[in-house]
């Protein structure tokens, strides 16, 4: 039982004393940010390996599950007479959740683990202390601009797959099923609301894409400098990027959507 | 000289310096003094702390008690600005090299000439040259630090380290794994830097024969204190039996070869 309550406090304490390092960590990055837009150079280097080499995953990722949706919907929609309403039960499910929670789930698989192992090995190969006694502050030259990257990234790796989502239903609902071509395009336009749809998954986007490189970049600066360490801080930061995106989904769609 | 700090002849100055690192005491205490424009070995076994005492004077670690003073500057009570330009004017070697791995070895030199000078992209160019060709590497300019031996890693941080003209280099156990030819290059690429660029050079080492060859002064740390220091002639001639099962390299002596156990029969037969 002691050992218990022991363990219990032991857990508890140093959970609250990562999550001080982590918000510490994160006030360095803020206060770091505005130098990156100095250095655009730093920035789209990052834009481009945390970004656009996300590309394919998203896009293929996205076409699928909008496959799916078309195929799903379909067969519920047609029992009700109501398959002309594809289009819209394809695009908002794809743009007020599955879009942003789907496309940020993939991004810290693809991405956030990447940039915690690339992180993690450095501080294990000694360069970000090689760099401190070099005079070169590592928060702004390695983390911030990186941070930033992921930050401007998620929204539009979210929204591009979303789109494709809605192109993949709109090949099989309308190319395979045989749902009308006009009533899929008009339902979703008359459906979907700007600033209640597209604007909500976009802001959900953006704050996934915040917690993703906070939680990435952090377990990497954090991480213990040996092989086993950064392992366990690459999957660290995939489990918790998992639970933060899941439960930050719901917190937004209950603010957003509903009357809580 | 024990607690007279002359700053035209000390460049770096411990007093009393204690540190730990969670229940193990690494320091407990220690003085010591680095000679300006000298090669000062600090030496020890492995686990002494050696690593952790260029930390200290490079301000990255903070210590529990004492003072470390780099050229009349306490480096803890420094503000973060000014610790930075205090850098500017420390290299530092590391065992790893240290080196970027997504830049070439001439944009690794290069980074802290564009980092802190405001100098032409020519003169950066000429600049990084001089210092590869004093490390011999002016034609693997172009090569990734993964394509680099361990030996040639540790040549390119080197030129990396004295890319400011510094005051002083610290050398995080250089000659470790490295071949003979290797050894014998960096052994004379840090007497001459020393002498060509009127260097400070502290060189964290257990390599014996190396050091001795090449230090002007040195201090033998055991169990977070000093357990012996004086020229390579006073340390070979030293009278502690501590200090010559070190640079003998003797399996028993004051250090034990069994780490502290139990008694040995009793262990065997207990069950």
């Amino acid at each position: 039982m002691t050992h218990f309550l022991q363990r219990l406090g032991h857990t508890t304490l140093s959970s609250f004393a990562k999550l001080g390092r982590g918000s510490f960590f994160l006030i360095q990055i803020l206060s770091a940010c505005l130098s990156v837009f100095l250095r655009p150079k730093l920035l789209i280097k990052q834009l481009y390996s945390v970004g656009v080499l996300s590309f394919l995953i998203i896009t293929i990722s996205g076409l699928f599950v909008g496959m799916v949706l078309g195929l799903q919907g379909f067969y519920i929609l047609s029992d009700f007479g109501a398959e002309e309403t594809l289009g819209i039960m394809v695009a908002a499910s794809l743009v007020r959740e599955l879009g942003p929670v789907v496309s940020a789930l993939l991004f810290a698989g693809r991405a956030g683990s990447a940039l915690t192992a690339e992180i993690g090995l450095m501080k294990a190969t000694e360069q970000l202390s090689g760099m401190e006694m070099m005079a070169i502050d590592p928060i702004k030259r390695i983390i911030a601009p990186r941070f930033l990257a992921g930050f401007i990234s998620m929204p539009l790796l979210s929204a591009l797959f979303s789109s494709i989502g809605v192109l993949g239903g709109h090949m099989i609902g309308v190319g395979v099923l045989g749902v009308d071509d006009g009533s899929y395009w008009a339902q979703m336009q008359a459906g979907l609301d700007f600033q209640d749809d597209i604007i909500n998954g976009i802001i959900k986007s953006i704050v996934f894409g915040f917690a993703i490189s906070w939680i990435s970049l952090f377990e990497g600066y954090d991480t213990i400098p040996t092989s086993e360490g950064v392992s366990r801080a690459t999957t660290r930061t995939v489990v918790n990027s998992a639970f933060t995106i899941l439960g930050l989904d719901f917190i937004l769609t209950a603010l957003m959507f509903g009357d809580i | 000289m024990e607690n007279g700090v002359n700053s035209d002849t000390e460049i770096v100055s411990i007093q009393n310096l204690s540190f730990s690192r969670g229940d193990r005491k690494i320091f407990n205490g220690i003085s010591l003094n680095i000679p300006r424009g000298k090669i000062t070995a600090i030496m020890g076994p492995s686990g002494t702390g050696k690593t952790t005492l260029l930390k200290l004077i490079g301000g990255q670690l903070y210590p529990d008690q004492g003072s470390v003073t780099v050229d009349n500057h306490n480096v803890h009570q420094l503000k973060r600005a000014d610790l930075y330009t205090l850098r500017k004017r420390m290299g530092m070697l590391f065992q790893s090299g240290a080196l970027l791995t997504d830049l070439t070895v001439f944009d690794n030199v290069a980074l802290p000439l564009k980092e802190h000078t405001a100098l032409s992209n020519s003169m950066i160019r000429s600049l990084v040259l001089l210092k590869l060709q004093a490390v011999g590497l002016r034609g693997a300019r172009d090569l990734m630090p993964n394509e680099l031996s361990g030996g040639m890693a540790r040549r390119v941080a080197l030129a990396r380290a004295i890319a400011l003209d510094p005051m002083m280099i610290m050398y995080d156990e250089p000659f470790t794994g490295q071949d003979p030819i290797s050894l014998g290059i960096l052994v004379k690429l840090i007497k001459e830097l020393n002498n060509a660029l009127g260097l400070t050079s502290i060189i964290v080492s257990h390599d014996v024969e190396e050091t001795l060859t090449i230090a002007d002064y040195i201090y033998v740390l055991s169990d977070g204190k000093v357990a012996g220091q004086g020229t390579p002639e006073q340390i070979s001639n030293s009278d502690s039996e501590w200090v010559q099962q070190f640079i003998k390299g003797n399996s028993d002596g004051p250090v034990h070869f069994h780490y502290p156990a139990t008694d040995y029969h009793k262990d065997l037969f207990e069950i």
